[in-house]
């Protein structure tokens, strides 16, 4: 990556073993900081793995991670993951309605959410305010990744990790998802690192991209390498998502 | 009773080995297995129990409840082998509840100092403990394995382990102890206490053998309690690594 940004998270040869299997192998590189990266990449290829770590999940078996110039291992895991913030991929729920689980991050530190806020938070990912006492388990899959969504904003998290968050959305509801992201990123300046299947998405809302596979990571650079790449199996890879 | 008549009654042992292989439940021989085993470790403990009541040591009593912390360890830990140091915090547990239990009981002349006394109590009270610990244990596991997502989620909104675990550990606490308070709702109703049966058999007045059991019963909710909680609160960091991720429970 040819980049003069100051590096949000920086990586140095990570590395992820499960019982001797290499789910991460030897990855080094950076993610700029107020920058959207996106990460590509076929099923398996390490990127929900790279995320959790990120926010102190899962922890490297090698390798070293930086936040802002600071290893991971220097952070309260609290107060990084707070700092870090992430949305899962599955969307988990507690049991209990919307504002319970918009309430939750500030619920661990002692806090209230005020309904005020919460419906503000809801309007912001496309739900409005009727959803708010909705139990969780009476909202369909893009409902419940929108409510996901909000409930990580609310720690107002200045690294936002995004693991497929639009998967189960409509049409409507990818592109207001996207507005917000990149509102939250040029208001704010949020630093976003986003999983994302759609190349389309990585290329448009997307300023720089990372190609994983096998653990790897293969080509990263300006999302603009999606259109060009250089390395003949992200050209194949991107060829069996086009086609 | 005659081991003449004692004999005859392994005819109760014959009825389920028949059905099992009537029915081809597979069963014969752990039925074998389990009435070998129920009839030495009975014998044996009649003769030891006729020994230690004769000699009246304290130093035995001791040791015979301390032989019973470490079969019911042995027994429960079998539950939570995914728990790092599950035995000691067993041990600790049963300790703890057989301190409470009989410094009640002893300390306010409830009951004699002796091991008539000492013993039995003892081994309803830790035998009810160790089922408590095995029934904490795998409700505990189960629930973390099935609401992994929801600790995780907590975890990643900057959650203590404590704050994501809350939940699986309260369910598992409430779920082992409902059997003993369930019970206890229905005895003497559906069902009469196999102490106070025994008692009654034995030829003791009955009001008595109602006494010793409402003992028996009060002290089992205090071992209930205390065994879930205590084994509970004990556990779950061990879940945890100094990094705050929660670990793989078998």
């Amino acid at each position: 990556m040819t980049t003069i940004y100051e590096p949000a998270i920086h990586l140095q040869q990570v590395s992820f073993l499960v019982k001797d299997k290499a789910i991460l192998k030897s990855i080094t590189g950076s993610f700029p900081k107020g920058k959207i990266t996106t990460l590509v990449g076929p099923s398996g290829a390490g990127k929900t793995t790279l995320l959790k770590m990120c926010n102190g999940l899962l922890s490297p078996t090698d390798g070293l991670i930086f936040i802002d110039n600071q290893t991971i291992t220097t952070y309260e895991p609290t107060t990084l993951r707070k700092h870090v913030g992430i949305a899962l991929q599955a969307a988990p729920m507690i049991a209990g309605t919307v504002f319970d689980n918009l309430a939750l991050p500030l619920a661990l530190q002692g806090k209230k959410l005020t309904q005020q806020d919460a419906i503000q938070y809801l309007l912001d990912v496309g739900l409005d305010a009727s959803f708010l006492h909705r139990a969780t388990n009476e909202l369909s899959g893009g409902q419940r990744q929108k409510v996901s969504i909000a409930r990580t904003l609310i720690n107002q998290s200045s690294i936002l990790l995004l693991d497929e968050i639009t998967s189960a959305l409509d049409r409507q509801s990818v592109q207001d998802i996207e507005a917000l992201i990149v509102s939250l990123n040029k208001n704010y300046n949020v630093t976003i690192i986003w999983i994302t299947h759609n190349l389309q998405q990585a290329l448009t809302i997307g300023h720089y991209t990372w190609v994983m596979m096998d653990g790897e990571l293969i080509e990263t650079g300006e999302s603009s390498l999606l259109k060009a790449p250089t390395h003949p199996r992200v050209a194949e890879f991107i060829q069996g998502v086009n086609a | 009773m005659t081991y003449t008549s004692l004999s005859l009654t392994l005819i109760f042992v014959l009825i389920p080995l028949v059905l099992s292989k009537t029915f081809k439940l597979g069963l014969e021989k752990d039925t074998i297995i389990a009435t070998i085993r129920s009839i030495i470790q009975l014998l044996a403990v009649g003769y030891i129990l006729n020994f230690v009541f004769g000699e009246g040591s304290i130093i035995y009593i001791f040791l015979m409840v301390a032989l019973m912390i470490v079969a019911a360890t042995l027994n429960a830990r079998k539950k939570g082998k995914g728990i790092k140091g599950i035995t000691w915090k067993i041990v600790f547990t049963l300790v703890m509840v057989e301190i409470v239990t009989q410094g009640v009981l002893l300390g306010f002349n409830i009951v004699p100092t002796t091991a008539q006394y000492i013993i039995p109590i003892s081994g309803m009270l830790i035998g009810n403990s160790m089922v408590l610990s095995i029934l904490f244990l795998n409700r505990f596991t189960a629930e973390i394995t099935s609401h992994e997502n929801e600790i995780e989620l907590i975890l990643s909104l900057g959650g203590t382990p404590k704050q994501a675990i809350h939940r699986q550990l309260i369910n598992a606490i409430k779920a082992s102890m409902i059997p003993t308070i369930e019970s206890q709702k229905t005895i003497g109703l559906v069902q009469l206490p196999g102490m106070m049966s025994g008692q009654i058999i034995g030829g003791a007045d009955p009001i008595q053998a109602v006494q010793f059991q409402l003992l028996i019963i009060f002290a089992l909710l205090t071992t209930a309690t205390l065994s879930s909680i205590m084994i509970g609160f004990l556990s779950y960091p061990a879940l945890f690594n100094a990094r705050l991720q929660l670990l793989e429970v078998e």
